[in-house]
């Protein structure tokens, strides 16, 4: 068995499996370790993405997409709604994902461009000898130890590579959504809109979400944030669809803790990259963080592969990787944290005169700098401290 | 002394009280979490938990 490798994965998300196959592409030997038995399961996440985003990184494939929407429903506690084309909605809003198969295709994707991969097989900490990395793991109950030049810590919210390589990722209460969501099944639900309720006291700090999963299934889930928290989740969501969706039926439970820490300052240290929930790449505002996690993965194995080319696996040269998530993803990431610190501070009257700012507007053809732009022309107080970010010329 | 206790049968190993815990005090091993002796209690797990499932538990 080879227990030596240029990179070891660490986590098959999306993130990690989209880095082991860029690794495997560049030419290196690549291992993707996942501690559970099955990749992709349990899930925790409510499966949308945007169209654009997913098509970057794969084909889009019937057997992974449960639903095609076309738009999405905001709700502000009064009721009043707007309406914004699928383009628009941001990360989470064009297809509704069955995560469990779309993350075990990803994985196979990397296996067929030719990385190792192992499951049930946990890193438990790593040692640095002469620039290489003695990696850790428990696998099927017994220690293994293996080799790598570049370890690529892609293990989600729960991340631990960060810590071992003294990359701070923790999150205060007020950067993380404590999130819960059923698989309702047998609603009545219009199949092409996601919908979001916001208020104070539906999900402070946060949102429901309805993320139609076919013709009568939805998944219907709120995150509410961390430092807000009066309730558990669970309470509010459950006395949202006692409301909602009386005779709704879940047939899956999903639970979750979703990163808005913003952008962190660096996601390399020597040997080391962390990619997705790992380097907290959610976006702060909408809590999308596949697409961001594949990004970021590609980006990874890139430098994975000038750094293996170079014989050079510093933290400098890895920078690199920091410079390319820093300069895509990284930027909304960083205007969205501050926009969600705006958001979270908002009282219902307050979420009542945005959304009365924008009723009837058409958002068609409108991107989330230019709606913003609206609210402040419309509403200059809400959004003034913060109007600068959009009002710029970027 | 006082302890963080896990219900198990609420737990649903998502991970969100390892991502709050500042003291690396707690660990996600497949389907369930162990916390360590290097726990202060601060109780971030608990807040966070959107199940309820960690519970402060007296010992004496
Ligand atoms: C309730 C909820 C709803 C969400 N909804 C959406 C949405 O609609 N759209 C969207 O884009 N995003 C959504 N997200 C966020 C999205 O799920 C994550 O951003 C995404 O899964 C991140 O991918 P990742 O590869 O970084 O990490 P993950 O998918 O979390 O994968 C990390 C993997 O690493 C493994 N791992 C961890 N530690 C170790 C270890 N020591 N050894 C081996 N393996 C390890 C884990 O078991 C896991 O499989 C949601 C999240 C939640 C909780
Ligand atoms: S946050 Fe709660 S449900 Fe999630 S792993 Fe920790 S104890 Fe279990
Ligand atoms: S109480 Fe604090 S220190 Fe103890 S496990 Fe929870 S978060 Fe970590």
């Amino acid at each position: 068995m080879k227990t030596d490798y240029d990179v070891i994965v660490i986590g098959a998300g999306p993130g990690g499996s989209m880095a082991a196959r860029k690794c495997a592409e560049e030419g290196l030997d690549v291992l993707l370790i996942e501690k559970r038995q099955e990749i992709g399961s349990p899930v925790r996440c409510a499966e949308g993405v945007s169209k654009k985003g997913l098509q970057k990184f794969v084909n889009p494939q019937k057997k992974w997409i449960a639903a095609e929407i076309r738009g999405a429903k905001i709700y502000s506690p009064d009721g009043t709604e707007i309406v914004m084309s699928e383009e628009m909605a941001g990360s989470e809003v064009g297809y509704v994902l069955e995560r469990k198969i779309f993350d075990r295709y990803l994985a196979r994707l990397s296996a067929r461009a030719g990385a190792e991969v192992l499951v049930k097989t946990r890193a438990t900490g790593f040692e640095r000898e002469n620039d290489i990395m003695k990696v850790k793991m428990v696998h099927f109950g017994e220690q293994i130890d293996y080799t790598a030049k570049i370890i690529i810590g892609a293990d989600g919210v729960e991340s631990k590579v960060g810590r071992w390589a003294g990359i701070d990722t923790t999150l205060k209460l007020s950067e993380v959504e404590s999130c819960v969501q059923y698989l309702l099944s047998g609603i009545e639900l219009d199949p092409e809109y996601c919908l979001f309720y916001l208020g104070n006291n539906v999900a402070p700090g946060g949102y429901v979400w309805v993320f139609p999963k076919g013709e009568r299934e939805a998944n219907v889930g709120i995150g509410v944030l961390g430092s807000r928290v009066d309730r558990r989740p669970k309470e509010y969501l459950d006395e949202f669809i006692k409301k909602s969706y009386p005779g709704g039926k879940p047939v899956e439970m999903v639970v979750g803790g979703v990163p808005v820490k913003g952008e962190i300052e660096t996601a390399v240290s020597d040997n080391v990259m962390l990619v997705g929930d790992a380097a907290r790449h959610t976006d702060p505002i909408t809590g999308g963080g596949i697409i961001n996690a594949m990004e970021a993965g590609v980006y990874a194995g890139e430098v994975a592969g000038i750094a293996v080319e170079k014989g050079d696996y510093s933290a400098q040269t890895l920078s690199l990787y920091d410079e390319k998530w820093k300069s895509t993803i990284g930027k909304t990431i960083a205007r969205n944290a501050i926009l969600k610190d705006k958001f979270v501070t908002f009282t219902d009257d307050q979420l009542n005169s945005l959304a009365k700012a924008l009723e009837g507007v058409k958002l068609e053809d409108l991107g989330v700098t230019e709606l913003i732009r609206r609210i402040i022309t419309k509403n200059p107080k809400l959004l003034w401290d913060i109007k600068d970010l959009f009002l710029k010329a970027r | 002394m006082n302890m963080i206790k896990v219900n198990r049968l609420k737990c649903a190993y998502c991970g969100a009280c390892i991502g709050v815990c500042r003291f690396d005090a707690n660990e996600l091993i497949e389907t369930w979490v162990e916390i360590n002796d290097k726990c202060t209690e601060c109780m971030a797990c608990v807040r966070i938990c959107p199940v309820g499932a960690l519970e402060v538990e007296n010992e004496n």
